[in-house]
């Protein structure tokens, strides 16, 4: 525990505290360009893009070799990574236009297709006497043991740009996020801006490469994204409960990992935002699962406290033993179903009501207001007393209704 | 050295039916996958398969075929439950589900991977991507005439006999069900008038796919499978408005890609000079993506309304 504490206040170490800062800023800058992908309605697409960059990264080693360097600068093999991601997000948007095939298969066919092209290099330097100790693969699952000061900085410099340029561009994702019918009539070129988000995420992903690897850095633009939506309506709130989510999934899984050999960054990293995700899933007010089962069981409550009130109201025998569980907690009935005083008065308030909502339809052409009735809304919430006042009138006041006395049929 | 000589049957002529079948074992429920949209549902029942098959290691501690069949089709399954969970529970629409269940359930399995011993085993992440179909030999094939020869039969790999009869139970699966599946396919609420389970079948498909999936993945790495329930069938569908001839396009395609791009891998090289073979697993989807990308290029059927030169509608 020792360890995890002292990889959390960044004193495990020179490198670990750079990973960990590299690796927050990383899930900051991919939480906030997923936020936009994920409202878009596109978050796989960030799946081609990052299957795409791998023939990318073998191609710029190749290169790099050829050149007679040694093939692992960082910033080249990520150059490499960008432009093959380039050509793998043109690939999904060419086929999407102009063929028949939606964009599902545009992205599946794109991150197949390069994905395995990019094995075939990678096979290609495997034989490469170059190649041996290229160490390519760590771009697939990412790897952040042994890595070096420059590299880090590369990744932290990265991802603050990253951050930057999301900041800039809010306000025009958005709009086309949300609306892109309404942004072109607005003036926004929603072409440009829908290539800036990509652009945004080709970034994220590329810096990723190296800390959670390309398969996995998918999770990062799409967990927090979906972890934020749960706790707001709001777009900017979104953004920025996305961006802090991912950020402390990249520092809370770095520094997890610094603690132990086999306990890969990304991996962790992504199971640290997993578990953001599951508990907002479950957490959430509003949105989430237990707010939803909340609220159930309030409807369900009310419900069947009306049926019960209107029951005993038409003195009708109740069966429903919710109903009866429901009105004897309220204290409404005794526990021999027979109605209280409370229980009496309730009831003809809600025979009362019903009355008033017959008198409202026949007097009130207004749909918009008798449309309410639902058997739930109190009439009080929708008419005015003077309103209300008027209905009373029309069928002669309240009246107290004895439980012997059915007041249903007329 | 001729081509198709003794060599060609000890080395190369079980790896390419392997790849053909597993090809095709993709391709029949990618046609469906492709039409309904769920072309990404190979992607993720491809990624889970890797969790699917740790848990199994480590729960029977021996990479024998059958438990690592079953862990991985049920990862699949699960997958798909979880997936149409979120889906529900947390009202996030289909492709953030998706992507949220896979990347997770993939984390979990590199995690399980690394804390568990398989040092001693050959299983590890990058053969789970890209296979291992050149290891699949037949040693003990002396030239055709091994065909006949039960001894030598007897010595296949046993990945040929899998997916074979995987190939054969989803093209069965296929003709057996052709009718409810292609209703529900083009007009579900059609096929619910006409009391066709149209959630189950749905539910089956997958299913399905997550079985040829796991077969092919056993032999060829999950790069194939995604290629292969995608590309074929993609490229097929930008061939032809019919559905049976479009599967039959499918078919096509996959054994082409297949072939080829096992034969490029193996002797692609040599024509370079150069020794080293590259991967055949890479080296088909990337035929399936060229056979893709000149569909795309000149299908007859690629545009939306069926009519080249046509702007989309």
């Amino acid at each position: 525990m020792s360890g995890l504490l002292d990889a959390l206040l960044l004193s495990a170490g020179y490198n670990a505290a750079l990973v960990a800062i590299g690796a927050a800023l990383l899930g900051f800058a991919a939480g906030a360009a997923g936020t936009f992908l994920f409202l878009r309605k596109r978050a796989l697409v960030s799946d081609a893009v990052a299957h795409a960059t791998l023939p990318g990264v073998a191609l710029a080693f190749i290169a790099m070799v050829a050149a007679g360097a040694s093939g692992r600068d960082l910033l080249g093999l990520l150059a490499g990574s960008a432009l093959s991601a380039t050509l793998g997000l043109l690939a999904v948007g060419w086929i999407t236009r102009t063929t028949r095939l939606s964009e599902d298969a545009a992205i599946g066919a794109v991150l197949s297709v390069f994905f395995g092209f990019g094995v075939v290099l990678l096979t290609v330097i495997q034989t490469m006497s170059a190649g041996r100790q290229a160490g390519l693969e760590s771009f697939l699952l990412g790897s952040t043991a042994g890595m070096l000061f420059a590299d880090a900085a590369v990744i932290a410099v990265g991802g603050a740009m990253t951050v930057a340029a999301t900041y800039l561009l809010r306000r025009p994702m958005t709009v086309v996020a949300f609306d892109p019918d309404y942004a072109r009539a607005a003036g926004y070129d929603v072409a440009r801006i829908d290539l800036a988000m990509m652009g945004l995420v080709m970034a994220v992903t590329v810096i990723g490469l190296k800390v959670v690897g390309l398969i996995l850095i998918v999770a990062m633009l799409i967990i927090p994204a979906v972890t934020g939506r749960f706790w707001t309506e709001r777009s900017e709130h979104v953004l920025w409960i996305a961006s802090l989510t991912g950020a402390a999934s990249g520092y809370v899984g770095a520094a997890i990992s610094a603690t132990a050999p086999a306990l890969p960054t990304g991996p962790i990293i992504v199971l640290v935002a997993t578990g953001f995700f599951v508990v907002s899933l479950f957490l959430a007010p509003v949105r989430g699962v237990a707010a939803a089962l909340v609220r159930h069981r309030r409807f369900q409550h009310r419900v069947h406290l009306r049926q019960g009130l209107l029951a005993l109201a038409r003195a009708e025998p109740i069966h429903d033993r919710f109903t009866l569980a429901t009105l004897a907690r309220a204290g409404l009935i005794r526990p021999d179903g027979v109605a209280t005083e409370a229980g009496r008065a309730q009831a003809a308030k809600a025979a009362r009501d019903e009355h008033r909502w017959d008198a409202a339809r026949r007097i009130h052409q207004d749909t918009a207001l008798t449309g309410r009735y639902d058997g739930l809304t109190p009439i009080e919430a929708v008419f005015t007393a003077d309103e209300i006042a008027e209905f009373d009138r029309l069928i002669e006041g309240p009246r107290i209704v004895a439980a012997s006395e059915p007041v249903g049929a007329r | 050295m001729t081509a198709l000589g003794p060599d060609f049957v000890q080395f190369s002529l079980t790896p390419i039916l392997i790849g053909i079948l597993a090809a095709i074992a993709c391709a029949l429920p990618g046609n469906f996958l492709i039409l309904r949209r769920q072309a990404l549902i190979g992607d993720a029942i491809s990624h889970v398969v890797l969790p699917g098959i740790v848990a199994a290691f480590l729960i029977t501690g021996s990479l024998a075929a059958i438990p690592m069949l079953l862990g991985a089709a049920g990862a699949a399954i699960m997958a798909v439950i979880l997936i149409e969970a979120i889906k529900r529970l947390g009202r996030i629409e289909p492709g953030a589900a998706m992507g949220v269940t896979f990347t997770a359930l993939f984390a979990a399995g590199v995690l399980l991977l690394e804390q568990s011993d398989t040092s001693s085993v050959h299983l590890d992440v990058e053969h789970a991507l890209m296979g291992n179909l050149e290891s699949l030999v037949w040693l003990e094939a002396e030239g055709w005439a091994s065909l006949i020869d039960p001894a030598a039969l007897a010595m296949l790999p046993p990945e040929l006999a899998r997916i074979a009869a995987v190939a054969a139970f989803v093209s069965v699966l296929l003709i057996v069900f052709w009718r409810p599946l292609a209703i529900a396919t083009f007009d579900e609420p059609f096929a619910a008038t006409l009391g066709l389970p149209t959630a189950l079948i749905g539910f089956a498909l997958v299913v399905v796919s997550a079985i040829a999936a796991v077969a092919a993945f056993d032999a060829v790495g999950s790069i194939i499978v995604i290629a292969m329930f995608i590309c074929p069938p993609a490229a097929a569908r930008l061939m032809t408005d019919r559905l049976h001839i479009q599967v039959w396009w499918s078919v096509a395609f996959a054994s082409l890609a297949a072939i080829l791009g096992y034969v490029f891998a193996g002797y692609g090289p040599l024509w370079f000079g150069v020794e080293n073979a590259v991967s055949a697993a890479g080296m088909i989807a990337t035929v399936s993506g060229l056979i893709l990308a000149l569909a795309c290029l000149f299908g007859p059927r690629r545009t939306r309304t069926g009519r080249p030169g046509e702007t989309a509608a």
